[in-house]
């Protein structure tokens, strides 16, 4: 499967991987400190839906994410310190301490912004798409979106209008099987009316979630669309969320899904699963892995010193950036 | 009324002239229509978007035919898709565009309140200034002609209420004309309710492009016994409650508060020290709303000042009826701001 993908371009989809994999687990390692007084979402599990997505990406493109966002924020190219500044509430954070983890942020690399409602995000983005294209613009705009999104009428409305439109558009829906703790089975029954929709009218495509090359290609496939000007594309990732809705850690204790189910996905992990493939085809060396596993612990220790070194806000600054001008 | 073809159009009160104001007399429709002409010839990011913007009605007026002259892609009719559509504006907005999406009702709006209130509200505020959200959402409150309690909802209580909107209710043609190009010019979400009831006004309005200042009040009438803080179309109740009062020997000063959020706290607060009696008059409803932010603000900012309790005149806390005999009912007007003056003035006495 790893054909026509240089070997290059593989072990940078695995340093994404990666990369997000260690970040989240560092936080997850000092989240009980109680210093980073933020809600976390952990993407553990779902990073090769971003890194895949992402790789076909510029800086002047520009993506819409969620709650759980910390993976499309990395993915994208934003800044690693001041995603951890901003987990530490500082005013060097990326949204200098006002937004937390759930609203991230970085237009320098066209991260325009995350919403913490469920679907809020997606008629953003196809609005950042309807800018593109009434400016003419060489650039796409993806919106990452997961289950419990797609049960929201937003989704429906946004979709409707990208296809009558041909909006330069790609949604992501991330089908990690869980809203909180509700599994998907008790909230949809079959497939989305999306997956119905006409070949020329939106490109649609269902992806193993934790496959990176699967999602690699298709969103390949849908930002050459978008590019070309055909229209929106919609490609459902099928994952699962390893760690709880919120907070870090494992969640098996609290009953609503088992430790068995998760085993089993834990042995499907896309960051081990693609190291070892990598390795057996030759692809990457052992002394590779060594050496990203080096600079991004390098990188992590570094936003960390950062960030805890960093200026808190100022009380008497609470009103600031209400307003612009 | 403006639902009738048979009455004629009616001049606006004779307000006060702003300064250098030409006599050109135009329709209230013709002065909002007037600025969105001017502002898609001025800025080519500016667009205008709604359901029915380039139908044979034109929003009453206020679009009409404008894609015609500036063409299908930059006023466009949309789906009804209320929420998803002001997220997709809010989305072109940070993309560099100036979105002004209208509705026929604000009733409608509620369907939005998701993309106003949880991002338009928040993306500059929340992201620490990185990003803002350039957009005007206008809507017209109907009234009359049995537009019930679904097509006449007068909610500028509900977004006054939200921090990160601006919210504009206009009653002068020119107001009209000048609030709307300075909402487009705004960097923020801006929100202009409009009053069926103003429709059926000219006025005068210069032709070139001008801005009124989004947070300025005005004095419609000076007056030295009482002040009549009036919104919207509450300010032309007013004027004709004035008259009246003036054969009491009742002096009344009004003020147009014109925006919302922000409001204007100098001016009324000035005009508290120079009658010490306030009478509030909106549109709306009265618990939570308009009339108690103002008289909240006033007694917490100007009670040395107050000879007499604070007055509301507003509309009562049911839902709009929908026949003519228990709209009367329902609607204050003229008569009730004379009998609400009056008592005011008896005060202390």
């Amino acid at each position: 499967m790893t054909e026509n993908v240089s070997p290059a371009k593989l072990k940078r989809l695995y340093y994404e991987m990666l990369r997000i994999r260690r970040v989240q687990l560092r936080i997850e390692s000092l989240y009980h400190l109680d210093e980073m007084k933020t809600p976390i979402h952990m993407y553990i599990g779902q990073e090769a839906i971003a890194a895949g997505v992402c790789a076909h990406l510029g800086k002047e493109d520009y993506i819409s994410s969620n709650h759980r966002g910390h993976g499309h924020y990395l993915a994208k190219g934003g800044s690693l310190q001041r995603l951890i500044a901003e987990l530490y509430c500082r005013e060097t954070g990326c949204s200098k301490g006002r937004g937390g983890s759930m609203h991230l942020v970085d237009t320098s690399v066209g991260h325009m912004g995350s919403s913490s409602i469920v679907g809020g995000g997606i008629p953003i983005g196809t609005g950042l798409s309807l800018a593109i294209q009434m400016k003419g613009q060489d650039r796409v705009s993806v919106v990452f979106f997961g289950d419990g999104a797609a049960e929201e009428g937003v989704l429906y409305e946004s979709v409707n209008y990208a296809i009558l439109k041909r909006l330069p558009v790609i949604y992501i829906y991330e089908n990690n099987q869980y809203a909180v703790c509700s599994h998907i089975s008790v909230r949809q029954r079959g497939e989305l009316i999306f997956h119905k929709t006409s070949k020329a009218d939106m490109f649609v495509r269902v992806v193993d979630g934790n496959s990176v090359l699967d999602v690699y290609r298709a969103a390949g496939m849908a930002v050459e669309r978008a590019r070309r000007g055909d229209g929106p594309s919609f490609i459902e990732c099928k994952t699962y969320r390893l760690r709880g809705h919120a907070g870090s850690g494992p969640d098996a204790h609290l009953g609503y899904r088992s430790s068995v189910e998760i085993s089993s996905w834990e042995a499907k992990c896309p960051v081990a699963d693609f190291r070892k493939r990598l390795l057996k085809k030759g692809d990457m060396t052992e002394r590779d892995d060594e050496l990203m596993e080096k600079e991004i612990a390098d990188e992590i220790d570094k936003a960390f010193l950062f960030a805890q070194t960093s200026p808190l806000p100022r009380g008497e600054e609470v009103e600031k950036y209400l307003f612009r001008g | 009324m403006p639902w009738s073809k048979i009455k004629p159009e009616i001049q606006e009160p004779d307000y006060q002239r702003e300064p250098g104001m030409t006599s050109r007399r135009i329709a209230y429709a013709d002065a909002i229509r007037e600025a969105l002409d001017q502002a898609l010839e001025l800025d080519n990011s500016v667009f205008v978007m709604g359901q029915g913007v380039d139908d044979p009605s034109g929003m009453f007026g206020a679009t009409l035919n404008l894609h015609k002259k500036h063409g299908g892609a930059r006023v466009f009719d949309t789906p009804l898709s209320e929420n998803g559509l002001t997220g997709i504006a809010i989305g072109a907005a940070i993309g560099g565009m100036r979105p002004v999406y209208f509705h026929n009702r604000p009733d409608f709006l509620l369907l939005t309140m998701d993309q106003l209130v949880n991002h338009a509200s928040k993306w500059h505020y929340m992201f620490g200034g990185a990003v803002h959200v350039p957009l005007v959402v206008w809507a017209c409150i109907g009234r009359g002609w049995g537009s019930g309690a679904q097509h006449s909802q007068a909610l500028q209580g509900l977004f006054m209420h939200i921090p990160g909107l601006k919210l504009i209710m206009p009653s002068a043609c020119y107001d009209a004309k000048g609030l709307m190009l300075a909402a487009i010019a705004d960097e923020n979400p801006v929100i202009i309710l409009e009053h069926r009831y103003n429709f059926k006004h000219t006025g005068l309005v210069p032709e070139e492009p001008y801005r009124v200042p989004i947070g300025k009040g005005v004095i419609r009438k000076t007056g030295t016994d009482i002040t009549i803080i009036a919104v919207s179309y509450m300010v032309t109740e007013a004027y004709h409650a004035a008259e009246t009062l003036k054969s009491d020997g009742i002096d009344a000063e009004i003020v147009d508060l014109r925006t919302l959020r922000p409001f204007d706290e100098e001016i009324i607060l000035s005009s508290l020290a120079k009658t010490g009696r306030m009478l509030i008059a909106d549109t709306g409803w009265k618990t939570g709303g308009v009339t108690a932010e103002i008289a909240a603000f006033l007694c917490e900012n100007g009670f040395p000042c107050l000879k007499a309790p604070i007055s509301r005149v507003a509309c009562p806390d049911v839902p709009t009826p929908s026949g003519y005999p228990l709209e009367e009912a329902f609607y204050p007007g003229a008569k009730d701001i004379v009998v609400a003056a009056r008592k005011l003035m008896e005060w202390g006495r």
